[in-house]
């Protein structure tokens, strides 16, 4: 079943055209690397996708159902119905580069915030729900009285996963979510992610972590300059590559 | 001097219960008008960062004209000049209000320390971190939850330390009362004085009293921080 579909994005800062007509399709347990180097679009993807950057143009479907878009003053793209944009991105949590926690709040108070706010459940669920995701994600309950400033930024990254676990997603959005980590605190997120995978969630990944889009992931694609340049399963695209860009960019991080 | 202290300490203090004086009216005069002040001012930061010029416009033009003119004569523009126009006076409601002293002071004072605690609130707002509110936006909250939930909750605690100064301001502030017939600290301070020819005495019992104030509303802001801030240590 196609959990969410994005066909025909365009995106446009200016007169850079960033997103030249993307489309991608999400079934249920997916886990979709987008790869690419930096400047092809991969981040503005993303971030269009739950319309943190509104698209110039492109359709949208979640679960099958379209999403009713209409052009706001700039004309550029936004969710007719207010209601229907809080549903989506409900169902589509997300995880920034910069983890973007709530440094006010506690770890905990991090991961029930929204579901109290946005998905109406009482104070005793939520804490129930986010100490079984902050489990989940490795964090003992210690963690959860401290603050995101006093936490390590893996640790603040798994409060951040869990903090869109809580949310009980459709589609999890990873927004290049080791690229701010030191490297000794990279593999303690990935290998909660790569649980995830192995839980079949579905998941669309920004990385630049190839081993992870080689061995996590079921898809691949390759942007480049707004363009998906090739796509398919992992092995495939990262073992045998057929566009010359894409040879070039795995010699590029090989090294 | 003994006389001085024997005579004036209760209207230092409290006064009577009839006729509440001195420390009393000046920590009523604080309270009220930062209290009103803040109801007043949370709404308005909202409206001056907005990026509806409607909103945003009118509010920049009121911290302006508030935060550009002196109290005093603010003060005396509210309880002297708006009394003398026949609009006011012909109407009961308007008169009646604007009749007393107090009403017009705390009026005075709470449009001033509204515009004050505005900037505030508002540059507080404005320093919220992108990337805060676009996870929140992100989790589906919008509009009103997005301020109830985040950025007031983290604007007002950046705030905190700029307030309390706003707040011992204000408090100095409340002598100007004094001018309007209110009988604050320093009302008294002055009738005193004025008995005994002691004015050392007299005001320094006023300056002491202010201190003992200003002390208490210290470590109040202190351990507020500490509760609030906590994150930031």
């Amino acid at each position: 079943m196609d959990k969410l579909i994005v066909e025909d994005l365009h995106k446009k800062y200016g007169n850079n055209e960033v997103l030249k007509g993307v489309s991608l399709r999400a079934k249920a347990g997916d886990v979709i690397s987008i790869i690419g180097s930096s400047g092809s679009g991969k981040s503005t993807l993303l971030r269009c996708i739950n319309f943190l950057e509104r698209p110039d143009a492109g359709r949208y479907f979640l679960n099958g159902e379209p999403i009713e878009l209409q052009r706001n003053r700039l004309g550029e793209l936004i969710v007719a119905d207010p209601g229907q944009l809080r549903r989506m991105r409900i169902k589509l949590a997300m995880v920034f580069q910069h983890f973007n926690l709530w440094l006010h709040l506690t770890a905990l108070e991090n991961v029930i915030e929204a579901p109290i706010h946005v998905l109406g459940l009482t104070r005793t669920e939520a804490i129930a729900r986010a100490r079984r995701d902050l489990a989940k994600v490795g964090l003992s309950q210690e963690i959860e009285k401290m603050y995101p400033a006093h936490l390590s930024g893996g640790q603040q990254q798994r409060v951040a996963i869990a903090r869109a676990l809580a949310m009980d997603p459709e589609v999890m959005l990873f927004d290049e979510p080791t690229s701010a980590l030191d490297p000794e605190l990279v593999g303690e997120v990935l290998r909660v992610m790569q649980k995830l995978a192995t839980e079949g969630r579905t998941m669309i990944v920004v990385t630049h972590e190839m081993s992870f889009a080689r061995n996590v992931s079921s898809h691949v694609i390759f942007l480049h300059q707004g363009r998906i340049e090739e796509e398919g399963p992992p092995s495939a695209v990262l073992e045998t590559p057929k566009s010359e860009r894409l040879q070039q960019f795995l010699v590029g991080t090989m090294r | 001097m003994i006389d001085l202290v024997k005579q004036y300490w209760q209207q230092y203090l409290w006064g009577t219960l009839a006729h509440p004086t001195g420390l009393v009216i000046t920590l009523w005069l604080t309270v009220a008008s930062l209290g009103l002040g803040f109801v007043l001012a949370v709404p308005l930061a909202i409206a001056k960062v907005s990026t509806n010029r409607w909103l945003s416009i009118p509010v920049a033009l009121y911290t302006y004209v508030l935060r550009g003119t002196p109290l005093y004569v603010q003060l005396l523009l509210l309880y002297s000049g708006v009394y003398s126009l026949d609009a006011v006076r012909s109407t009961p409601f308007l008169n009646g209000f604007f009749r007393d002293a107090f009403n017009c002071t705390i009026l005075a004072f709470t449009l001033n320390t509204a515009a004050y605690t505005t900037e505030i609130f508002a540059g507080a707002m404005r320093a919220t971190p992108r990337g805060e509110i676009e996870a929140a936006r992100a989790f589906g909250m919008s509009g009103l939850t997005l301020y109830r939930c985040i950025i007031l909750p983290s604007a007002l605690r950046r705030a905190l330390p700029a307030y309390s100064n706003e707040v011992i301001l204000m408090l100095h502030a409340t002598t100007l009362a004094a001018t309007a017939t209110v009988p604050d600290i320093l009302k008294v301070a002055r009738n005193a004085s004025s008995d005994y020819y002691l004015p050392f005495v007299a005001y320094g019992i006023a300056a002491l009293l202010y201190l003992c104030i200003t002390f208490a509303l210290i470590r109040l802001f202190r351990s507020a921080e500490r509760r609030w801030l906590a994150y930031l240590r």
